[in-house]
This record gives C-alpha cells, structure tokens and sequence, in this order.
C-alpha cells in the first residue's frame, strides 16, 4: 500500500463517520466527516509516527497537516524527505 | 520509590493471603479472620478490588462466590502466568496508573516479582492485612457520590465494553443506540467535592495537572469573573456519574481556560473534545478570544494533542512548562450526532 491508502484505510476504520456511507475525497476536510475526538487524534499521531518512523513535533501538529488524506500524505512526505 | 498517590486499586493473591489454605491442596480453604470486612470497607470508601492468583480460575472463582466476595473483584486474574502479567492487565483493563495500586501476597517471590516489574506499584506483606485501612493511601480524602458508586460503575463499563465488542455493525449505530446524555452545568456547592477529587484523580486528560481545593473552587463558583462548569454522561447502562470539569477566566476580551479536564472512563465517548466545542461556541458566541492554559506532565500528552487537534496554537511557551494556546474560533466542529446535550444557554447551539 502506498502512504495515501494507509492513510485512507486508518481513517476509514477509525474516525467515527456522521454518515458512515458517505464517499470521502483526498482532499475533504476529515473534520467535517467526523467527531474528531482525543482518542482519534491520538491514535491517529502514534500511527503516523510509528508506521512511517518519524516523530512529529509540537510545531507540526497543526490541524492544518492533519485535517485531509492529502494534507496528512504532504506531511509525511515532507518528513521522510527531511531524513534522507 | 515513594508511594504516596491515593490507592485506587487492591490486588489481592488468594492462597494464604485472602484465605488460610492452598485451594488446589485442601477443599477447606477458610478467610483470614476480619478480611471481608476490610474489603467491604475500603469498597465503601471508592477503593477497588481485583485479583492476581495462580489457581483454577473456575475453582477460585467458586469458591470467591462461595465467601459472596466475588462481587467485590474487578478483571481477575486468575492463572498461572506472572503476577506482573497479571497486574499489568489489570492496569490496562481498569486504566489507573501503576502508582495507585497496591498488590497483597504472602510469598516475598511475587512481591519482589511485581515490584521489579512494576517499581511503582507498592507491595504488601498479607501478614499485615488487618493494617490496610488504617494507611494512609488507603484513606481517601474525599467521599461522594461518584466514590460510593466507583465499582457499580466500573461493573457497567464492563457490560457496555462487551457489548461494544459483540456489536457488529457500524460504530456510530452503535454509539447511538447508546442513548448517551451529556450534561454541562454550572457548578454548584454540592459538586465541589466531586470537582476536588476530580482534579487529584485525573491525569491523562488534563490540561494543567493542577489541584484545586474545596476552598479555591469554592471562591471561583462567587466569582463573577470566573465559570466552573461540570459535566455529566449517563447512557441506557447507567451514569457515568461527574466525569469532566472547566475553569474559565472571563476577562474583558478573552475567554480564559485555567484548566480542562475529563475522566479517562469516557475517552471513547468524545466527552472531552464536547466540552471543549462547548466553550469554543461560547466564547465565540460572546465575541471573545479564547486561551487556554496548558503544562506537560508526564501523563497527559492526549491532552497537547486534543488542544492542537482542536485548532489550538501556542501563543507563548515559557519554556519551563507554562503554555497558553490561543483558539482563533474559525474551525468549530459540529457536536455528534449520537449524543444530546444539555448545557445553559441552549439557544446557542450549532450556531455555525
């Protein structure tokens, strides 16, 4: 799988949907499509993090790199390109 | 290491720590003189009860019912793993950290066992188990209507993660069959010594780690410059009794969270993140800023994280531990579906 269906699959299990039959875009702000809670958004930084190997720092943890597929994927990019 | 947090957990072994005997040796196992009443005691004071034995599971269950002790005795571990194994489930299944449990065994084995595994859980000798009422950290400052009802409670939980787990369709059907009501008040005198224990109990979901004394919550409550608020979550399984608390500083332009917490019992249910919208509403309902305080402990990085998930940002960080986020009020999340709410001021909701 490439970083964009991890990401895709992870929220499609995790986030509790308003309208759990509801198509979701890469680019829909997940906010919108669900209750994002503390356990979600925790669960959602240790997958990040453990599965790509990078730890996001307080700086980073803005709504903004975290609130679409396509935004969480640019993050992540952006990391693994900062390591290499 | 010192052990001085609150107990809110008792292992007990079995075998010639709860009861005179070896189960597996003699039918005739008999209790240690004057245990059940110290069991119901500290019961009674919010103290709970689990087990780490190695035996039958069936057949210390038996005879736990037998005593009519079973009751008493959240997720026993019964089986012939370690002890540490054991505690460490407990740990996981009750979600209280290893510093407030006390583990009781007769053999200096397990407890040296546990206690390498597991520094901050303090062991007791069973010999001294007529003493346990009468420690400190088995003396919980507080008693009220949450402590009274701690195990029923936690009996409730049971049912529901069960029943979750035996659901099989879509989470939210789920959640909304639950019936879940969240109840947001302004606080009064009566929940002040709930909010006191609240803030000496609650680690994970705290924003400041700070406690509060009757008195200081007292004053905040006549302020006319401060908001207590408390909050409520009951479902068809029972009530999960006054789980969250608020502190906000009205000042001329802002609204100002002093502190923010929620009981780790209702993390699944999203009480923490409802609260929170509830105060972003008002406050942007009043035309104010909001800040928010925030100090890293150890414990409570969910907490950073739901502030920040929240579209929270540091406007200053002091570097020793004194954050305050500021919350520019343009990303509002709309409440869940599957929970009512009832808060003051109704007429403000999902105004967005």
């Amino acid at each position: 799988m490439d970083h964009k269906a991890k990401i895709r699959a992870f929220i499609d299990s995790n986030l509790v949907a308003f309208d759990d039959d509801a198509e979701f875009s890469d680019s829909d702000n997940i906010f919108q499509m669900g209750y994002v809670n503390s356990l979600f958004a925790m669960k959602l930084l240790n997958y990040v993090e453990k599965e790509f190997g990078f730890k996001v720092e307080n700086d980073e943890m803005d709504i903004r790199n975290f609130n679409s597929v396509n935004n969480i994927v640019q993050l992540i990019d952006r990391k693994l390109a900062a390591v290499k | 290491m010192d052990h001085t947090k609150e107990v809110k957990c008792v292992v007990w072994d079995l075998d010639n720590t709860l009861w005179n005997g070896t189960l597996l040796e003699a039918d005739t196992v008999t209790l240690k003189p004057g245990i059940k009443e110290i069991i119901i005691e500290l019961d009674r004071r919010g103290i709970l009860h689990s087990v780490a034995s190695k035996n039958n599971y069936d057949d210390a269950l038996k005879k736990l019912k037998d005593f009519e002790l079973d009751q008493y005795f959240l997720y026993p571990e019964i089986h012939w793993n370690s002890k540490s194994s054991a505690i460490g489930n407990i740990q996981k299944n009750l979600n209280i950290g290893f510093d407030t449990i006390l583990f009781v065994d007769d053999q200096p084995f397990e407890r040296d066992e546990v206690a390498t595994v597991f520094p901050d859980v303090e062991t007791v000798d069973a010999n001294f188990y007529a003493d346990l009422p009468y420690q400190k950290r088995l003396q919980p400052k507080f008693s009220t209507e949450d402590s009274l009802r701690r195990r029923m409670m936690y009996l409730e939980d049971m049912t529901r993660t069960r029943d979750e787990a035996a659901y099989t369709g879509p989470k939210d059907e789920f959640l909304a069959s639950l019936n879940m009501v969240f109840t947001i008040t302004e606080a009064r005198e009566e929940d002040l010594q709930r909010a006191e224990e609240l803030t000496v109990r609650t680690n994970q979901l705290n924003a400041t780690g700070r406690t509060y004394s009757y008195d200081e919550l007292m004053a905040y409550t006549h302020s006319a410059d401060h908001r207590l608020y408390v909050c409520e979550l009951s479902d068809r399984y029972g009530s999960y009794g006054k789980i969250g608390l608020a502190l906000v500083e009205l000042t001329t332009d802002a609204w100002h969270l002093k502190m923010l917490l929620m009981s780790c019992r209702v993390l699944s249910r999203s009480a923490g993140s409802i609260l929170m919208t509830y105060i972003m509403q008002q406050a942007r309902h009043e035309g104010k800023r909001l800040l928010a305080d925030f100090r890293p402990t150890d414990r409570n990085k969910m907490m950073y994280v739901t502030y920040r998930f929240a579209n929270f940002r540091e406007l200053s960080n002091d570097g020793d531990g004194n954050i305050v986020f500021e919350n520019d009020l343009t990303q509002l999340q709309q409440f869940p579906p599957y929970i009512t709410l009832h808060y003051p001021e109704m007429l403000y909701r999902n105004d967005r």
